[in-house]
Formats: C-alpha cells, structure tokens, sequence
C-alpha cells in the first residue's frame, strides 16, 4: 500500500495508517513525507513502514513492534519511550533519539544529536539497542539506566569529535560501546572505561551484522576490527550519598 | 450626578407580557392595566415596558432610546452617533412634561442605519451596533442606552409602572408585542437605567428573581466580550440570550435549556439524541445557568417566551384567548384584561412557553 | 558529642500493661524490652502517634523534647537542627509532606456569603443539588440540527470528557511513593464515589486495572511504565511537568526501594535508582509540550483527554496560557502547599506559590484569552476542607484533587517522615510487615466517608447560597468576600472586600 503524503496534515496521514494497519496491511510506503510528526506513533502491530521524505518529530513515539524505515533523515525525538520494533534510518536524526525507549532497535547510519540514548532502559528480556554510524553529540547516555548504545564514528562530518562532552552523565545502568578513542574528560566521573572482552564482542558482532544489513554494508569485519571502549557505571546508585535525612 | 449601583441590584417585581400571533396592535393601556393590579409587588421604584411594532413608519432603522443626565453628554453621544452611525430621525419621547418623578433624564430617540462601509465579514450588522450600544453605556458617564432594536422601543424609569406609563403616554402607542414590569429594589439610588426591561437589539427582558450565579454569568458573557457595567441580573440575561441565539445560532428552545436546564438524573434517562444534547448542552453552557429565583419574559421582533428557575422559585402564569398569549406573575393580571380566557396554566419549573408571532410584520 | 538532640519525648505511664504492643508498632524502632519494662529511644521518635494510637492502656505520651532553645526568631529550633545536621553529612535535607511554614493561608481569609430573602436558600437534604463535573476541553459553541420530524441532535462532535460526581479527585502519588494498599484504596474510593484517581509516576500496578475508568495515568520525566497498554488502561492521561513541593526539580526513588513489585509496574530491573529528571528532556519549550501532547493524542487515537501538571510558580498563568493553547484538555495547577514522599526541604519550603493566588490568576488569564473552555482547571495543593474545596470552585476550578487529606483518612498524621520508607501506618512504605496495616476494604470505606462528607458539606453550602447546581459556583467569585486581605491581595484574587 503506498499512501502520498503531500501536504497532507499528520492527523489525517496517521489516520491512514491505522486504518491500514486495522485492516491487516503489512507493508505502507509512505511517499513525499515533510515535516509529518507522529509515523507510526502508538502502533502495536507487527507492520512495516517505509518512508521517503524528510518525517517530523516524535517518529515511532510508544511505538511496539513495527519496523520504520526511513529513506532521508529524521528529526528529534524518534521512539519516544518506545517499547518494541525497529527504527532505521538512512541519514541523519536530530536530538534526543530513543528518549526512555525500553526495548527495540535504533540505527542510524548517520550522525545524531544531543541526548542520543538518553534514560533508555532495561526491563527482564526487553534490551533496547541504538546504533549510531556517524558522530554523537554531547550528553551522550545521560541517565542511562539499562540497554546498548554503540557509536561507530565512520559516517559524519570529519572533523566532529565521534561523542561530544558530557558523555554517559548520571548512568545508572547498560553499556555503551564506542569504536575509536575519546576524551576521557569528557566522560562522567562515575562511569568507568574499560577495553572490551570476548562477550562485549560477540554481542557487538550480531548488533553490527543486523546494523550493516539494514544498510547494505557488506563488510562487518571491517568495523568490529577496529578499537572499541566499553562504558559502564561503576554504581547502580549514583546519588546515593547526597542526601541528608 | 447619579451613577450606577456599585453593589449588585437586588430587587423583587412583578412581571406581564402580550403578543398576538396574528400581529394585530394592541393599545400601550392593555398592558397598564394588567400590570398595575399587581401594584403591590412594586415599589414604585422602577417600572417600565417594552413594545414592539410601535415605529411601522421607520421600521427598517435601528431605534435607539437614550437617557441622557445633562445636555452635555447628550451632544457627546450625538456626536459619536453621527461619526459611526447614519442618523435617520432624531427627537424627543414624547412625555407629560407635568408629571413629577425622582430624577428625571433628559429622554431621546433616534433612528439609525448601519453605514455599510463600517461591515467586514468578521463584523455582522448586528455585531457593530451591540458594540455602539455598549460604548455609549460603558465610556459616555450619564448616558444610558434603553433599547437599540428596530420597530420597537423600551419606556422605563423610577416610579409605578402605571404611572410611567402615563408619563410615556403609551396609550398613544400600537403595538403586537407588550412586557411590563413593576420593581421592588432593596437598594437603589433611583437610577432610570436600573429600571426594566432591558434590551438590547431586538430582545428585550423583563425579570422576576435574583440570580445566585450572577457572578459566573457575567464573567462567561465578558469572555465573549460583552461589558456588563450595571450590576443586574437582567443586563446578564440579555447577553446570554444575545450570545446563544444571535452568536452561536443555538435553536431558541436548546438555548432556554442552557437558561434553565433538566436535572441531570432526568437527562440520564432520557432517549439517546436529547441525552446526548443536553449533556453537551450543561457541559458547553454550564456558566449560562440562571441558578436562583426567577420568572422571566423574554420578547424579540418574533416571540414572547416566559421562563422560570428549575425548582419555579417564582410565580409564573401563562394563558391563551383566540390570537393572544398572555404572561404575568399573577392570574389576576391576565383575568383584568382577559376575564375569560381559552386555557390558563402554570408552566412547570424551567419549561419555557413560547408564543411565536405567525404573520411578518 | 552529639548536636542533634531528640525532638520528641516519649513517655510511659504507670499504666503500662506491658503488652510489648509498641515495640511492634513503631516502625522507627523507639521501644525495646529491657526484660522488665519497655525501654525508648527517644532520637528515633517522629511523632507519627502510631504507638499512641495503639497502645491498649493509653500509656504513651508524646511531648516536644523539652530543652529549651534560647529563643531567636532569625535563628528558630528548626534552622539549628537543619545546620547541625548538615554538617554531620553533607547532604541535601529531605523532607516529606507539604510545605508547613506559616506563610498566610488565603483560604482562611475569603468568607462565603449566604441567600437571606432576597433569593431564598436551598434545602439540599429535599431538593435536587447537582455535582456532576465533566473535565476536558469543551467546543466555545454547539451546533444543532433539527431532523424532518422536529428532533433535536447534536452536530458538533465533543471531545472525550471525564464524568465526575463529586468535584473532588485524587492527586497523583506513585505506586512506590506510597504502597500497593494506598493505591487499591483510592482506585476503589473513586470507583464508589464516581470520581478519579491518579497513579503518579510510578506506573500502573496490574491489580488496579479494574478500576481504570477511573484512573488517570501518568507520564512524567522518567517514562516509567509507560506503555502502550498503560496509555489504553484509563480516563484520562497526565503529563507531569511539575509538582508543588517540588517546582522545577525531579524525582528519585532510591534503589533499596525498588522492590520486585516496584520494579514489575516501573518496568526497570530490581534495585536500580529510579530517577525521574528535572525536565522532560523531550519538552524543553511550549511547543515541545504541544509535541507530546499530541504524541500522547496520536498513540491513544483521540480517545482520552490527555492533562498536564504544573506547579503553581510566579509565571504561571502566562505558562497555564500557554499550556493550554499547546492543547491540553485538563491543567492542573499545584500549589506550593502541596504534598510530596520526598523533596529537599529547601525547595519545598521556599519556592513556589499559594494555590489559591494561582488558580484566580489561572482563570482570570484564560476568560481574558478567551480560551477557558479550552481545558478544564484543576487546583490542588493543601486542600484541607469543604470549605477549600468551595472556595477553588469559586475561584473557577472546575475540580480540585486532595492527596494529603485523603493519606490523613488513612492514618497519617503529617510526621513528614515519608522518604525513609518506615511509614507506621503503612502508607508510604513497601515494607509488607507495614503496608499490612492498611487493610484496603476499611481504607476505601474511610476515604469515600471523607470525600462524601465533604459532599454533604458542599451541597449544605451550595443550598445556602441559593445555587443547586456547582457549575453556578465555578468562577462565581461574587459569592466570596475577602477580609484582612489588602488590595493587591484581592485584585488578584478578584474578589471584593468584606463589606462591599
């Protein structure tokens, strides 16, 4: 099913998603998309949703279980505390990708913004994993309470640091992977920084596989040959100590 | 100079009203009659009467009755006509010059037309004199608009009803359409504009009754943009009336239920399409609920329609005789001028009777 | 040496059964046996009564500690004690319940009038007196059509409302703040009142989907247990953006406290911090609310009205403006008496505004707008009484949410001990020894008695003012008169002085 979204109003075009989605579509294309907010938004079911065009804010908000592929970038906030399904996207996205997201998968094969990652968590077997092939912004994993975030550094402006300043500030939980090197200062006292192990790197091995499928890159072993940092917090409770009762 | 009430106007009444559906005249002393057998429920602080079909000659011209404190502030307000309206006539109501009153104000009428050019799409006719109307009585100190409609006028001031008639000299007046109204204010400093009806357009509203919502009335009209400088229930009740049925176009019996609407046990069990109305209706219109004790004639250029509070905190008649309807807050008013009447009944609490002119006048 | 004297002493009297009854019920650990007699350490005591109030032979006595401080109104008891134990630890001073410094109560100083023949009061007892309240945003006019047969339909297509019976609701607190119980006995309170609670931030336990008609669930700056099925589960969704004892900060519920159970409705792993942040780091501006107002609109496909929380601070009614053009359909308004399970005292005594100054500016800024009807008003924040409750609704709310009365119904007794977790009454804790306490069925009793003795009170005062339904009080602020109030007082408050 293909829908033309030109000029059209988000309401109307997302109404038009459900209602595909209610009657059993598995497949929408989605063409001519600028500035529309809310694709995908809300939907539970196991459909996917391609789109061309430059999509709005809040892509994929409390989104369970779709997948949306998005041929160009994307603006800020995509999946929004979302809880399941995958998000793909060609180019760029803007700030604050996977706000409070708790399961599914973000790739971006491009450069994203400030707050990539931020408060993601883990609950039981739901592990969200966000995958950024260009350079981060600063406050990289800012509360980070569970889940994977990984920074490739390959794609984007040459001469962006891969993570900005203020990385990982008040994680509490999960794991951030960063292929290259940073500045150490850079990264949030509480948070250690550590070279990564047999396990970190056969989980990074599949997340990387699933990354380069989606965008067609055939040579993994190209990327996981390279140096990777591991972040992790070094206290579950990280403001433990600053109350006085 | 006598200002209005600073406090809230409270005041008991009585309250008559006539039409005849055929729109045949009936004389200004029909209406005295009826409404000076109630002469104990005024105070002989206020009486007045609304009439319509009075000015058949000039009939497609806005009537304005103005009262004016000095001549002074009459050629400011004339001033301000001439700028913003086009002036048809202009000349003085007719009165017994020898008849003495507490306060009596320089008395005017003009008839006025709309100049076109002032109309945009956004501003309808009727919008651009409401906001005329409500200048003069808010900016211009001593001035005080009576009535604005067309083929139709207010007579009101501070006395007895019957002797506010004769001042007017009404029975030289035909019209199809009569309210009076006798006050019993409890505080007053005999100001002619706190005198009822009160009309504003075409509608005008004669009133029995206090309003407890008052404050929540006039703070739901103000957001409309309606100025309430009087202080009385009735300004409000115009307003409202203005609102819903002129504004929002709500059908006339919708916006009476919005006046005075059904418990909401009632409209739980009633069938889907008037539940569904009316819940909207309390849920949209709650602030326009007259809440507290009241009778209430409300005429316009097409109908008389009477009104009581929900629980019929006031008195209330209504009567019928071939063409006429007759309202009054007695029996006794009715028989004095209909000793036989067709039918005469007692509307229940908040169901509004209306009697609609048949014939285009 | 120790600086921090006890602030309470405890006694026990001669009549002493010595049923060791005590030492079970302090959950601050105050009583011990010695082997003859019970022993007390007074430190430990925090006035909550819970041994009081049990003790079979009224033995217990609770006094202040009596030493005497050398009296200093610039340097009181409390500033000492605050500094001494500052420099024990170096933290932050946390506290729990609403701000109790005597800034002036401004409920206390509007009087409500009453019909004395001119109008006539209403019996409420014989005569009809309507509560019903609907919340959501109304259309400024409806539109009607008649049908061939003369039959009236509505046209317009309202916006999901929430129907109320009483105009009073239940303010959000998490499942985590307070326990399960609490949660269980408001959701039931409000299902027999016809009313709403609110489960704060903490997520939606499965053992309250039964009651999520009357349910507003919240989403706050930590997304916990936000879901699909959460936003589905309810009458209504709430965007916390702040709170009254705590403008401008967040939230942070430690991980000792992040039970199993805790962390199954918060959905993140057992005994990790839960930390809500300061903002929403999705909003950072109006039209960022917009964006997930609409967010929230999309995901639940138009059906719910979906409100949004803030504190009252000194902006508020440019911010409420703008909260409710972003689209909210219900803004409620916190005042800075408003309750909290934790927050730095210094916030909570400090900052902020009294509800009743917020609301009358709220509602007087949205009639000057002319976007009133655009989202209902809800004021909470030290709601005490009927009488409070009349007196917002006079101001112009259209509801107004209690959550520490409803707590003092249940048991509490204000010892602002709420952070530590020990609650005796078993209602801010997860301590299942404590939470027992709180037997659900006799809760929900206790509250729907309160809520609907306040109904009584609110109908006797409606009757008396000649008024039988409360649409007729909201925003009726000629029925209120100030006194003791100075000018700028009362032009904000928009009411006229006693006497006029």
């Amino acid at each position: 099913m293909k829908i033309d979204a030109r000029g059209m109003h988000y309401r109307e075009l997302n109404e038009r998603i459900h209602d595909a989605v209610l009657k059993g579509i598995k497949e929408i294309d989605i063409v001519n998309v600028l500035g529309q907010r809310y694709i995908g938004t809300g939907i539970g079911e196991k459909v996917t949703i391609n789109v061309y065009g430059t999509p709005g804010s809040d892509l994929g908000a409390f989104m369970d279980g779709p997948v949306i592929n998005v041929f160009g970038s994307c603006q800020d906030v995509i999946g929004n505390t979302m809880n399941n399904g995958k998000i793909v996207v060609h180019k760029d996205a803007g700030n604050v990708v996977g706000l409070s997201m708790r399961g599914g998968k973000i790739f971006i094969k491009g450069s994203v913004g400030y707050r990539t990652g931020i408060h993601i968590k883990a609950y039981k077997d739901q592990c969200p994993v966000i995958v950024i092939g260009g350079k981060a912004g600063d406050f990289l994993g800012e509360y980070m309470a569970g889940g994977i975030l990984v920074v490739l550094g390959i794609f984007g402006r040459e001469k962006d640091p891969i993570v900005g300043r203020f990385i990982a500030t008040g994680m509490h939980g999960g794991t951030i992977y960063i292929r290259g090197s940073i500045n150490k200062s850079h990264v949030a006292h509480d948070v250690s920084i550590e070279e990564i192990d047999e396990n970190d790197l056969s989980a990074l091995k599949n997340i990387i596989q699933e990354f380069c499928d989606a965008f067609g890159i055939t040579d993994p072993n190209s990327i996981l040959s390279h140096q990777f940092l591991k972040l992790r917090p070094k206290s579950h409770r990280p403001y433990g100590q600053m109350y006085a009762y | 100079m006598i200002e209005p009430l600073f406090s809230k106007d409270i005041s008991g009444c009585a309250i008559v009203g006539i039409i005849n559906t055929k729109g045949k005249p009936i004389k200004g002393d029909v209406i005295t009659e009826a409404i000076s057998v109630m002469h104990e429920r005024s105070n002989g602080l206020g009486g007045g009467f609304a009439a319509y079909g009075i000015y058949p000659e000039y009939k497609e011209y806005y009537a304005f009755h103005i009262m004016f404190l000095d001549e002074g502030i009459k050629e400011s307000v004339e001033a301000y006509l001439q700028e913003k309206m086009v002036l048809v006539k202009s000349e003085d109501i007719p009165i017994r010059k020898k008849m003495s009153f507490l306060n009596t104000p320089i008395l005017w009428r003009y008839f006025l037309e709309v100049p076109q050019s002032k109309l945009t799409p956004k501003i309808t006719e009727e919008d651009y004199v409401v906001s005329i109307v409500m200048n003069i009585n808010k900016r211009f100190k001593g001035a005080f608009v009576f009535s604005s409609g067309k083929n139709m006028g207010v007579f009101k001031g501070v006395g007895y009803p019957e002797d506010i008639s004769r001042f007017y000299r009404l029975e030289e007046y035909e019209g199809y359409l009569w309210t009076a109204h006798g006050r019993f204010p409890t505080n007053t400093p005999g100001w002619w504009g706190g005198a009822h009806p009160f009309a504003l357009l075409d509608w005008s509203v004669v009133h029995n009754g206090e309003i407890s919502s008052y404050g929540i009335n006039k703070r739901y009209v103000e957001t409309f943009g309606y100025e309430c400088s009087l202080l009385t229930d009735t300004e409000v009740i115009v307003c409202l009336l203005d609102l819903m049925i002129r504004r929002h176009r709500l059908p006339i019996d919708i916006a009476l239920n919005a006046l005075a609407p059904p418990f909401w046990s009632e409209i739980d069990s009633m069938e889907k399409n008037m539940r569904e109305a009316l819940t909207a209706l309390r849920i949209v219109y709650g602030s326009a609920l007259l809440n507290g004790p009241f009778s209430i004639i409300i005429a316009n250029s097409e109908s008389m329609i009477g009104l009581t509070d929900r629980i019929m905190l006031r008195p209330f008649v209504a009567a019928k005789k071939d063409d006429f309807v007759y309202m009054a807050s007695e029996e006794a008013a009715i028989r004095e001028i209909c000793p036989e009447p067709d039918a005469v009944w007692s509307p229940k609490g908040g169901e509004p009777v209306v009697a609609r002119l048949e014939v285009q006048i | 040496m120790n600086f921090s004297y006890p602030e309470f002493l405890v006694k026990v009297s001669e009549n002493c059964i010595k049923c060791r009854r005590c030492i079970k019920e302090c959950s601050f650990g105050v009583f011990s046996w010695d082997g003859e007699k019970i022993k007390i350490n007074h430190e430990k005591c925090v006035a909550c009564h819970r041994c009081a109030a049990c003790c079979p032979a009224s033995a217990i006595t609770i006094l202040k500690y009596p030493v005497s401080f050398k009296e200093n109104h610039l340097w009181t008891e409390e500033i000492l004690r605050d500094i001494k134990k500052q420099a024990d630890t170096g933290g932050k001073i946390l506290t729990g319940c609403g701000n109790d410094k005597p800034y002036p109560v401004l409920w206390d100083k509007m009087l409500i009038d009453a019909c004395q023949v001119t109008n006539p009061s209403i019996d409420p007892l014989r005569e009809p007196m309507e509560l019903r309240t609907y919340l959501g945003k109304k259309p400024e006019k409806l539109e009607f059509w008649h049908d061939k047969s003369g039959e009236i339909k509505l046209t317009t297509v309202m916006e999901p409302q929430i129907k109320l019976e009483t105009p009073v609701i239940f303010a959000g607190m998490s499942y985590g703040a307070v326990s399960l119980n609490v949660h269980l006995i408001l959701a039931r309170a409000a299902k027999e009142l016809g009313t709403i609670m609110n489960t704060g931030e903490g997520g939606l336990p499965q053992e309250l989907l039964p009651y999520k008609d009357h349910i507003v669930v919240q989403i706050a700056s930590g997304r916990f247990g936000v879901n699909l099925e959460y936003l589905n589960s309810c009458a209504a969704i709430e965007i916390k953006i702040g709170q009254g004892a705590k403008p401008g900060i967040g939230g942070h519920l430690p991980g000792e406290k992040v039970t199993e159970e805790i962390s199954r409705t918060r959905m993140i792993p057992a005994g990790t911090d839960a930390i809500s942040p300061a903002p929403h780091h999705d909003i950072y501006s109006i039209e960022d609310l917009r964006q997930l107002i609409y967010a929230i609109k999309e995901a639940t496909r138009y059906r719910k009205p979906v409100g949004v929380k803030i504190a009252a601070v000194h902006n508020v009614a440019a911010i409420a403006s703008g909260v409710v053009r972003a689209g909210a359909d219900i803004i409620t308004i916190d005042g800075f008496r408003g309750g909290t399970g934790a927050s730095p005292k210094v916030i909570r005594d400090h900052a902020g505004l009294p509800i009743e100054i917020a609301l009358a500016r709220v509602d007087e800024q949205l009639r000057k707008e002319g976007i009133r009807h655009l989202a209902s008003i809800v004021a909470s924040g030290g709601i005490r009484s009927s009488a409070d409750v009349l007196k917002a609704i006079a101001l112009g709310a259209d509801a107004v949410a209690i959550g520490t009365a409803a707590l003092i119904a249940l048991g509490c007794h204000l010892c602002q001990k709420c952070y530590t977790g020990l609650c005796a009454w078993g209602i801010t804790t997860q301590k299942p020894e404590l939470t027992r306490r709180l037997n659900v069925e006799e809760g929900a009793l206790r509250v729907t008695n309160l809520v609907k003795a306040w109904n009584l009170e609110i109908k006797e005062i409606l009757g008396a003012l000649g008024i039988n339904s409360i649409e007729s009080l909201r925003g009726n602020r000629e029925r209120l008169r100030g006194i003791d109030l100075d000018e700028v007082y009362l032009d904000v408050l928009g009411i006229k002085p006693a006497g006029r």
